[in-house]
C-alpha cells in the first residue's frame, strides 16, 4: 500500500508536469528567458495583438477574453518556478532514491525530461539557462545563504588553507588545463579546431573553478567532518575572485590578440586580481555593516526589517558587479559580516523569517538552476562533439585537481596544527565539482572572438554533468569506503562514545582555563576592537548591555533565588523538578521499550514491575533470564544504550552549528543543554556550599528560564546561563564526599553577610523574573529586575509560604 | 621578544619546566601571563575559586572534575609549576624527538590517557568502579535520562570494557577500549605564542 502511494504520486506528478509544459509550449509563448527568441516574440505578440484587435472590433463587446499576451512573461516565470518545485516534490517523495542519487542529479535528469518534452513540442529549445537570468536572479540568493549560514569561527581559523586552495589551486587548475589542452591540440589529438593558446587558457579559467552550488548539493548528504567540508566549501566560494579575474583578463587578451600582450598587461592582470578580490570583499563588508546599522534602527518596523537583509545583500552583489569586482565575494562577505549583528538586533521572529526565507530562496534557486542545466542540454543547435576535446578535458580536470590538492596540502601540513589527512585530501580532490557557474561563464563567451564557443559550452555541460551526477552518486560510497572521518562519529563501544564526549568537554575546559583561544594576540585585538567599536555602532545598545551584563546580573539574581528556594526543597523530598523529570523520562522510555520488548519477551516486563510500581525499568542483564532470550536482550539493550547515549549526551560547545545544510533548519538545541549543565553545576556547588555550615539554610539552585523553552515544565526553577560570581565561596564537586569543611572559606565575611542579607528573598519575584529571556525584547525585564532587587531588599519575608507563587510561574 | 626575556626571570624554575614539559619559552610566558590573570589575589598560586572565575567552566558538565585534576591529592592550591605540568599533557605530540627530552614526556599517549582516566577515578584506587562511571555519566547526560537508564548504560559500558571480570575498569582495560581513538588528536590543543 505504501508503494502504491508512491507510484500514484509519481504518476500524478509526471502527468501534471507534462500537462503544464505542453500547455506552456503549446501557447507558443516565447519567454523572456531566452534572449535569442526575444525579437521573435515581439513581432509575434504584435501580430497577435493586431489579430485580437481586428477580431474584437468585428464581433462586438467580448464578455471574456483570453488575454494570454497580457500576462505572458510573469505567467511563464511563475509556471517554471512551479514546475521546478513540483519536480522537487516528486523527487523527494522517495527517500530510498535520494539517499543513493543526490537530489541535484535527479533534478538534472528531470530537466532532461522536460527539455525533451519542450523540444518535442517546439523543435527548438525555447527555454535555456541564460547568463543574465543565472547571474542576476538565480545565483545571488544561493551565495547569500552560504555567507549568512557560514560558521565564521571555523572559516576564519582555516582561512589560510582556504585561501591557498582558492587562489593557488584555481590558478594551477586553469593554467595546467589550458596548457595541456593546447599541447594536445598541437599534438593533433583534437582534430581541426580553431582555438589558439589564449582561448585554451580562457577555457581553462572558466572551467577551473570549483562551484559552490554543486559542492553544497553533493556534500550536504555526505556529512564529512567539518574541517574537510569547510575547506572545500570555503574554497568554492573564494575562488570566484580568481575566476573573475582570470576570465576577464584572458577575455581581454583574446580580444587584444596575442601580439599586444607584454609585461605591462600581465602586471596589470596581477594587480587586477588584488583589486577585484579585495575590492569585492570590501564592498561586501561595507554592505554588511550597512545592514547591521539599518537593523539597529528598525525597532518600529519589525514587520519588514527582514526585507532589508535581502535587499541590501542583493545590492552588494549588483554593486560589485557594477564595479567589475567579484560579486560572489561581495555577497559572501556581506552575509558573513552581518550575521552576528542582525541576529542580535532583530526581533526573534524576524531572525527566524530571515533564516527561513534565505533557505527558501537558496533551495528554490538551486532547484531551478539544476533543472535548467538539464533542459539546456536538449538543444540540437548547440551540440558540437569532439571526442578528443571533451575526453581530454574531463581527464585533465580530474587529474590536475588531485595533483593540485596533494601538492598544496603537503605544503600546508607543514604549518598546520592538525594536518589534513590523506583520506581527506582524496575526498577534497574528488570533491572538486564544477557546476552552473562554469556553464554561465561559458555562455557569456563572445562568439565572434571565439569561434568554437559551442564546443566549449558543450564540453562545460558534459563536465558539469559528469561531476554532479557521476561524482555526486559515487561520493557517498567513496566516503564510506575510505572511512572518512564523518561529522557524527559512529562509535563502536559505549566507553568510546562516552570518552569521546569527555574529551570534547575536557579540551574545551582546558582551553578556557589556559586561555589559549582568548590570548591569541590578533584575535584578542580583533575581539576588543569589535567589542568596543563595532558593537557599539552596529548593535542595539540594549542588546549590547545584555551580552555584557547578563551573566553577572543573572547570577546574582539566581543566587538570591536559590537561597529562598531552600524551604521548598527541604519541605518535600520530591520537588517539582524530580517529579517532572521522571515523568517525561518515563514516557519516552515506555514508548521506546514497549514495542521492542513485547516482541522478544512478553513475560519479562510483567515480572519486573514489582518494586517500581508501574514503571518498566530497563531489564538489566543481571536479572535471571532465559539463556536464549538473553542474547536478544543484550543486543537490544546494546542498541538502546547506544541510542540513549547518542540522544542524551551533552554535545559540548564545539560541536554545534557546524553542519551547513541546505535543507535543514536547526533550531538551537544546545541552549537547553547549556542551561541544564549550568543548573547542575550551580546546584552542586551550592550543595557543597551548604555544608560549610554558615548558619544559612542550605540552598538549592534554581536558575532562570532564559531562552525559549516554554515547553519545559519546570520553568520557574529552570535554567540560567551565567558565569561565576567569584566573591562567593564555592566548592566543586570533585572533593570526594559532600562538603569537606575548609575553614578558609568560612572566614569570608562578605558573602555570609550578603547571604544573610539576601536570604529573605521572596520567590514572588520569581514570577517577574520567569519570563526573562536573553533576547532583545526582554532586556527591559532586566531593568525591572534590577530595580525590583533594590526595592525588595527592604522587605524581608520568609519564603516558606510562597510556593504558590512559585508554582504559578 | 626582548621584553619576554626579562619577564622570564619572574617565572620560577623556567628552564627546568621547559625541559620537563617541552614548552617553549614563548609558550611558558603566555601561560605565566594566564596564571597571573587567573590569580586574582596575587598569591602566586591558584585556588579552586580562581578556576571557577573562568565563567565558561560552569557550562561544562565535567568542569568540576577538571578543576579538581589540577589539585593533587589533598592540596588546596596549585602553583605555577603544577599548573604548567598539567597543561603539558595537552601539547600535541612531538613529531621529532629532541635530544634530551624526557623519556616519558607529559604529552605521550599513555600520560594523556592517564589524565583522562583520573577524571573518572576520583578515589585514586586505579580502577573505575561502577559508581564512579555512573557519576561521570550522570554529569554528562541530559536531565531527561532516568536513573535506571543510566545504570543500564553504566552496566553495559563496564561489560564491554571489563575484560577480567572484576566489575571495574582498570587503566589497561581503559587503554584497550580506546585503542581505536586517535588520542593525540582528541587531547591536544594548540598552544599559541
Amino acid at each position: 500500500m505504501y508503494r502504491f502511494g508512491f507510484v500514484r504520486l509519481w504518476l500524478l506528478g509526471s502527468v501534471l508536469l507534462i500537462f503544464l509544459t505542453s500547455a506552456v509550449t503549446g501557447n507558443n509563448g516565447d519567454l523572456a528567458l531566452s534572449n535569442q527568441e526575444s525579437h521573435q516574440s515581439e513581432s509575434k505578440s504584435n501580430l497577435n495583438k493586431t489579430e485580437h484587435g481586428h477580431g474584437s472590433s468585428v464581433t462586438g463587446i467580448p464578455i471574456v477574453k483570453f488575454k494570454w499576451l497580457h500576462v505572458e512573461s510573469p505567467y511563464i516565470i511563475a509556471l517554471w518556478i512551479l514546475v521546478a518545485g513540483l519536480g522537487k516534490l516528486v523527487i523527494e517523495s522517495n527517500h530510498h532514491v535520494t539517499s543513493v542519487i543526490p537530489e541535484s542529479a535527479l533534478l538534472i535528469c528531470f530537466g532532461f525530461i522536460l527539455g525533451g518534452i519542450i523540444w518535442g513540442a517546439d523543435k527548438v529549445q525555447t527555454f535555456t539557462l541564460t547568463p543574465v537570468v543565472f547571474f542576476f536572479y538565480l545565483l545571488p540568493q544561493v551565495i547569500l545563504d552560504a555567507g549568512y549560514s557560514m560558521p565564521n569561527k571555523l572559516f576564519f581559523s582555516n582561512m589560510g588553507a582556504i585561501l591557498v586552495y582558492a587562489v593557488i589551486g584555481t590558478c594551477w587548475n586553469a593554467a595546467s588545463l589550458g596548457l595541456s589542452l593546447w599541447g594536445c591540440h598541437m599534438g593533433g589529438a583534437m582534430g581541426d579546431l580553431d582555438i589558439g593558446l589564449l582561448q585554451y587558457l580562457l577555457f581553462g579559467s572558466l572551467i577551473a573553478a570549483v562551484d559552490p552550488v554543486a559542492v553544497i548539493a553533493v556534500f550536504e548528504q555526505v556529512h564529512v567532518n567539518e574541517v574537510l567540508f569547510i575547506l572545500v566549501f570555503g574554497e568554492s566560494l573564494l575562488n570566484d575572485g580568481v575566476t573573475v579575474v582570470l576570465f576577464n583578463v584572458f577575455e581581454a587578451f583574446v580580444s587584444l590578440g596575442g601580439s599586444q600582450i607584454d609585461a605591462v598587461e600581465i602586471i596589470k592582470g596581477i594587480i587586477s586580481f588584488f583589486v577585484v578580490a579585495f575590492g569585492g570583499s570590501l564592498v561586501g563588508f561595507v554592505f554588511g555593516l550597512l545592514i547591521s546599522l539599518v537593523t539597529r534602527c528598525t525597532k518600529n518596523i519589525q514587520i519588514i526589517e527582514a526585507g532589508f537583509v535581502f535587499v541590501l545583500g542583493y545590492l552588494s552583489y549588483l554593486t560589485a558587479e557594477m564595479l567589475s569586482l567579484s560579486a560572489i565575494l561581495a555577497i559572501v562577505f556581506c552575509g558573513m559580516c552581518c550575521q552576528k549583528y542582525i541576529n542580535a538586533n532583530m526581533d526573534e521572529r524576524s531572525v527566524t523569517t530571515v533564516r527561513f526565507v534565505m533557505k527558501l530562496l537558496a533551495n528554490g534557486s538551486e532547484t531551478i538552476i539544476f533543472v535548467f542545466l538539464g533542459i539546456s542540454a536538449i538543444d540540437k543547435g548547440i551540440w558540437v562533439w569532439n571526442t578528443g576535446f571533451i575526453l581530454l578535458t574531463l581527464f585533465f580536470i580530474f587529474v590536475y585537481r588531485f595533483i593540485g590538492v596533494f601538492f598544496l596540502t603537503w605544503i600546508l601540513n607543514k604549518f598546520r596544527l592538525v594536518p589534513i589527512e590523506f583520506i581527506d585530501q582524496v575526498i577534497m580532490g574528488y570533491g572538486g565539482l564544477r557546476g552552473a557557474v562554469a556553464y554561465g561563464l561559458a555562455t557569456l563567451l563572445d562568439e565572434e572572438k571565439i569561434k568554437e564557443k559551442n564546443l566549449m559550452v558543450c564540453t562545460t555541460l558534459i563536465v558539469v554533468y559528469f561531476t554532479v551526477i557521476i561524482q555526486g552518486i559515487t561520493m557517498k560510497p567513496l566516503v564510506n569506503w575510505l572511512k572518512v572521518k564523518k561529522a557524527a562519529v559512529a562509535e563502536v563501544s559505549l566507553v568510546e562514545k562516552v570518552q569521546d564526549k569527555v574529551f570534547d568537554h575536557l579540551l574545551v575546559a582546558i582551553e578556557d582555563i589556559s586561555g589559549q583561544i582568548g590570548h591569541n594576540y590578533m584575535r584578542d585585538k580583533w575581539n576588543n576592537f569589535e567589542k568596543n567599536w563595532m558593537s557599539r555602532i552596529l548593535m542595539k545598545p540594549s542588546v549590547r548591555k545584555n551580552r555584557d551584563y547578563v551573566f553577572k546580573v543573572f547570577h546574582q539574581l539566581n543566587l538570591k533565588d536559590a537561597m529562598s528556594y531552600v524551604a521548598e526543597v527541604r519541605g518535600e523530598r520530591r520537588g517539582s523538578l524530580e517529579f517532572i523529570r521522571n515523568e517525561t523520562a518515563l514516557v519516552n522510555f515506555k514508548k521506546k521499550f514497549d514495542d521492542e520488548y513485547s516482541e522478544i519477551m512478553p513475560d519479562i516486563t510483567a515480572d519486573m514491575s514489582d518494586d517500581q510500581g508501574g514503571i518498566d525499568p530497563v531489564p538489566c542483564v543481571s536479572l535471571e533470564m532465559h539463556k536464549q532470550t538473553m542474547n536478544g536482550v543484550r543486543e537490544t539493550e546494546d542498541i538502546n544504550s547506544h541510542h540513549l547515549l547518542q540522544q542524551h549526551l551533552y554535545k559540548g560547545r564545539k560541536q554545534h552549528r557546524h553542519r551547513y545544510s541546505r535543507t535543514h533548519f536547526d533550531v538551537n538545541k544546545d541552549e537547553s543543554e547549556v542551561q541544564e549543565i549550568f543548573q547542575r553545576t550551580m546546584r552542586s556547588r551550592l550543595e557543597s556550599f551548604k555544608s560549610t555550615k554558615m548558619g544559612v539554610a542550605p540552598p538549592k539552585t534554581i536558575s532562570k528560564h532564559t531562552k525559549k523553552d516554554q515547553q519545559q515544565k519546570f520553568s520557574e526553577a529552570s535554567e540560567s546561563a551565567s558565569g561565576c560570581d567569584t566573591s562567593f565561596p564555592m566548592r566543586v564537586t570533585y572533593r570526594a564526599g559532600a562538603g569537606i569543611e575548609n575553614p578558609a572559606f568560612i572566614d569570608m565575611v562578605a558573602p555570609s553577610e550578603r547571604a544573610q542579607g539576601r536570604l529573605p528573598w521572596t520567590p514572588s519575584n520569581l514570577r517577574r523574573l520567569a519570563p526573562l529571556r536573553l533576547s532583545t525584547h526582554s532586556t527591559d525585564s532586566f531593568v525591572i529586575a534590577d530595580t525590583s532587587i533594590a526595592g525588595e531588599i527592604m522587605y524581608p519575608t520568609w519564603p516558606g509560604n510562597n510556593f504558590e507563587s512559585l508554582r504559578k510561574s | 621578544m626582548g621584553s619576554s626575556s626579562s619577564n622570564m626571570n619572574h617565572i620560577p624554575d623556567a628552564e627546568e619546566l621547559m625541559q620537563e614539559t617541552g614548552f617553549s619559552s614563548a609558550h611558558l610566558l603566555r601561560l605565566y601571563e594566564r596564571f597571573e590573570f587567573l590569580d586574582r589575589e596575587k598569591r602566586g598560586e591558584l585556588s579552586p575559586d580562581d578556576f571557577e572565575a573562568v565563567g565558561r567552566l560552569a557550562l561544562n558538565p565535567i568542569g568540576g572534575r577538571i578543576i579538581g585534576a589540577f589539585f593533587s591529592q589533598g592540596q588546596e592550591t596549585v602553583d605555577f609549576a603544577s599548573f604548567v605540568r598539567i597543561l603539558a599533557h595537552f601539547r600535541p605530540a612531538d613529531t621529532n624527538r629532541r635530544d634530551g627530552a624526557p623519556q616519558d614526556p607529559a604529552n605521550s599517549q599513555t600520560r594523556k590517557l592517564k589524565f583522562a582516566f583520573q577524571l573518572y577515578d576520583q578515589d585514586g584506587d586505579g580502577m573505575i568502579s561502577r559508581v564512579e562511571l555512573l557519576q561521570v555519566l550522570r554529569a554528562m547526560m541530559g536531565i531527561q535520562v532516568t536513573e535506571e537508564q543510566l545504570q543500564s548504560i553504566a552496566e553495559r559500558a563496564i561489560q564491554e570494557a571489563d575484560l577480567d571480570r572484576d566489575d571495574a575498569i582498570s587503566f589497561d582495560e581503559f587503554k584497550k577500549s580506546l585503542e581505536k581513538v586517535n588520542i593525540d588528536h582528541k587531547m591536544s590543543i594548540r598552544f599559541l605564542r
